[in-house]
């Protein structure tokens, strides 16, 4: 028990381990976060170069899976032609629409799920039940009740995007410390303080988790939707490649996918970092 | 004052954490609780932050009955328990909610600097050290002026070192308000440090065994005669306390110990 170090004490009163950090302001925690940012580039760039020269050198023939040079061309003859942009925005509108309603449902269900024992036995054995039916297996259905038209394709969007946030928030909220809620008391927070000062802050990262998964899965069922009979959208681009023979239009409207699905979730965490500085995470805010 | 009056705690379950316990706090007194594990310690300090409801008996302050979380009651946890998405002022503010920006303000910075952080105050908590961390807590607990202070074991997961340099900030802060102060710990050497009295407590159920004073001038120095001689009498009545009761009929309490020495 007793601090007797005769030897050393000298050197261990010159570094006392609570002031051994320096004033330090705002140190850069992600230290490798520039260095590799290209790097996930160069995965797709070497498959596009080899695939290329393949059927450049003629060891493929490519008429089922064209060259990126004949992509990169169906690609620029659809932009040109306005094509690209209107299936685009006809895309991004429905996943917006979809997951907006999607991620409001998903929230407060999920809110009071979290936060009312009785609620969350009601509801969330037939919640989980639903979660597991196949998107494709509500079209059918969806078109019945709401037409083909927007409607239908919209509530699908938000179906798929609603079980993510819904169960990412009723966590949360389920497993938020109780000691950081017992401080809340010891101030003597009233409810309503206590959520916004306490809980609400306590489950904001796992609700932005959410978010983004949701936003994934609305880019999955927009797919599912726009099959079930659409004019527009990226959906029609690849149902229409498929019935007109023009795999270069498919693989077109995959790539377009890609890069939409990942610049959304690229602006949802552009948002939501401002808000997760304070995170202590291995690698910084999400 | 604060004041105990025949306060047990029986859980749900039918376990007895704490029965019969009786005691009376002054005004700037700093008192220790120590006692082996399931001695209701912690339950104590809970009942009186008003965190857990008593079975039975009564809790005042200054004559005023506690039933819950109390304004002039803080408490400092064992762990920090930083809301870690506040930086270090906004922690250590956290309960001055009522009061105006520029008084918050200045009050937590001079908080902030009493225990020894002074320029911490944008930091996040995750950029401090345990040590610091605590050093936060203890800053949180003092910035609201409590009349009670309760410590609940709050330095037993730091080093020697770190704990001794928060002892000086501990005592220098409650220097400047006298807060009563009611500590739990198991380190009976810091008990003796900061304590003007130390309470051995008896485990299943818990209640208080022996009272011990100590009277050494501060600040306190581990290697007086004085302090080798308190040490020693709390190490035999905690040796004690530990021993199975041999008495016949063990129901009295407190009153008890007195009869077998």
């Amino acid at each position: 028990m007793q601090v007797e170090v005769p030897m050393t004490d000298t050197v261990s009163n010159n570094t006392p381990s609570h002031s051994a950090d320096p004033a330090d302001p705002r140190r850069v925690r992600v230290k490798g976060s520039r260095t590799f940012a290209l790097a996930g580039v160069l995965l797709p760039l070497v498959l596009a170069i080899l695939w290329e020269g393949a059927i450049r050198g003629g060891f493929a023939v490519g008429r089922l899976m064209p060259p990126p040079s004949t992509i990169g061309a169906t690609l620029w003859e659809l932009a040109k032609s306005g094509e690209l942009q209107l299936h685009c925005l006809a895309t991004l509108g429905r996943v917006l629409a979809g997951f907006a309603l999607g991620a409001l449902f998903g929230t407060m269900v999920g809110a009071a799920a979290g936060s009312l024992v009785v609620v969350s036995r009601l509801i969330d054995p037939t919640l989980q039940a639903l979660r597991a039916v196949p998107s494709i297996a509500w079209v059918p259905l969806f078109i019945l009740w709401m037409g083909i038209f927007e409607t239908s394709k919209v509530v699908l969007i938000a179906v798929g995007v609603f079980f993510p946030v819904y169960l990412g928030v009723a966590g949360a909220i389920e497993s938020i410390d109780r000691k950081l809620i017992e401080v809340g008391q010891v101030f003597r927070l009233n409810r309503w303080a206590m959520v916004r000062r306490v809980m609400l802050p306590a489950v904001l990262p796992a609700w932005i988790i959410s978010l983004r998964s949701g936003l994934g899965l609305g880019f999955m069922f927009v797919v599912a939707a726009e099959f079930m009979g659409a004019s527009e959208g990226l959906g029609f681009l690849l149902v229409d490649g498929q019935q007109m023979g023009k795999p270069a239009q498919i693989l077109a409207a995959i790539i377009t996918f890609a890069v939409l699905g990942k610049l959304a979730d690229g602006v949802l965490v552009m948002i939501s970092r401002p808000l997760l500085l304070w995170q202590d995470t291995s690698r910084g805010p999400l | 004052m604060l004041r105990l009056s025949s306060l047990s705690k029986t859980y749900a379950d039918g376990t007895e954490a704490l029965r019969d316990i009786t005691l009376q706090v002054p005004k700037g007194e700093i008192l220790a609780l120590v006692g082996g594990s399931g001695c209701g310690k912690t339950t104590l300090l809970r009942l009186i932050a008003g965190l857990d409801i008593a079975s039975a008996g009564a809790i005042t302050v200054n004559g005023e009955t506690i039933k819950g979380p109390h304004p002039s009651i803080g408490i400092v946890f064992q762990e920090p328990r930083l809301l870690p998405w506040l930086t270090v002022a906004g922690n250590v503010g956290f309960g001055l909610a009522g009061q105006s920006p520029q008084e918050s303000q200045k009050r937590v910075l001079y908080a902030l600097e009493k225990v020894g952080l002074a320029g911490f105050d944008n930091r996040w908590p995750r950029e401090l050290s345990g040590g610091q961390q605590q050093r936060v807590a203890i800053a949180r607990a003092f910035v609201t002026a409590p009349k009670v202070l309760l410590l609940d074991e709050p330095f037993s997961a730091l080093d020697a070192f770190t704990r001794a340099s928060l002892h000086d900030h501990l005592l220098l802060l409650w220097s400047e308000t006298k807060p009563t102060v009611v500590m739990v710990t198991h380190d009976v050497e810091e008990a003796i440090t900061l304590a003007d009295r130390v309470v051995v407590m008896r485990p299943r159920p818990g209640r208080m065994m022996e009272t011990i004073s100590v009277t050494l001038d501060r600040p306190r120095d581990r290697l007086a005669l004085g302090f080798d001689k308190a040490k020693r009498r709390i190490l035999h009545a905690l040796d004690r306390s530990l021993q199975p009761e041999k008495t016949a009929p063990p129901q009295k309490g407190a009153d008890n110990a007195s009869h077998w020495w």
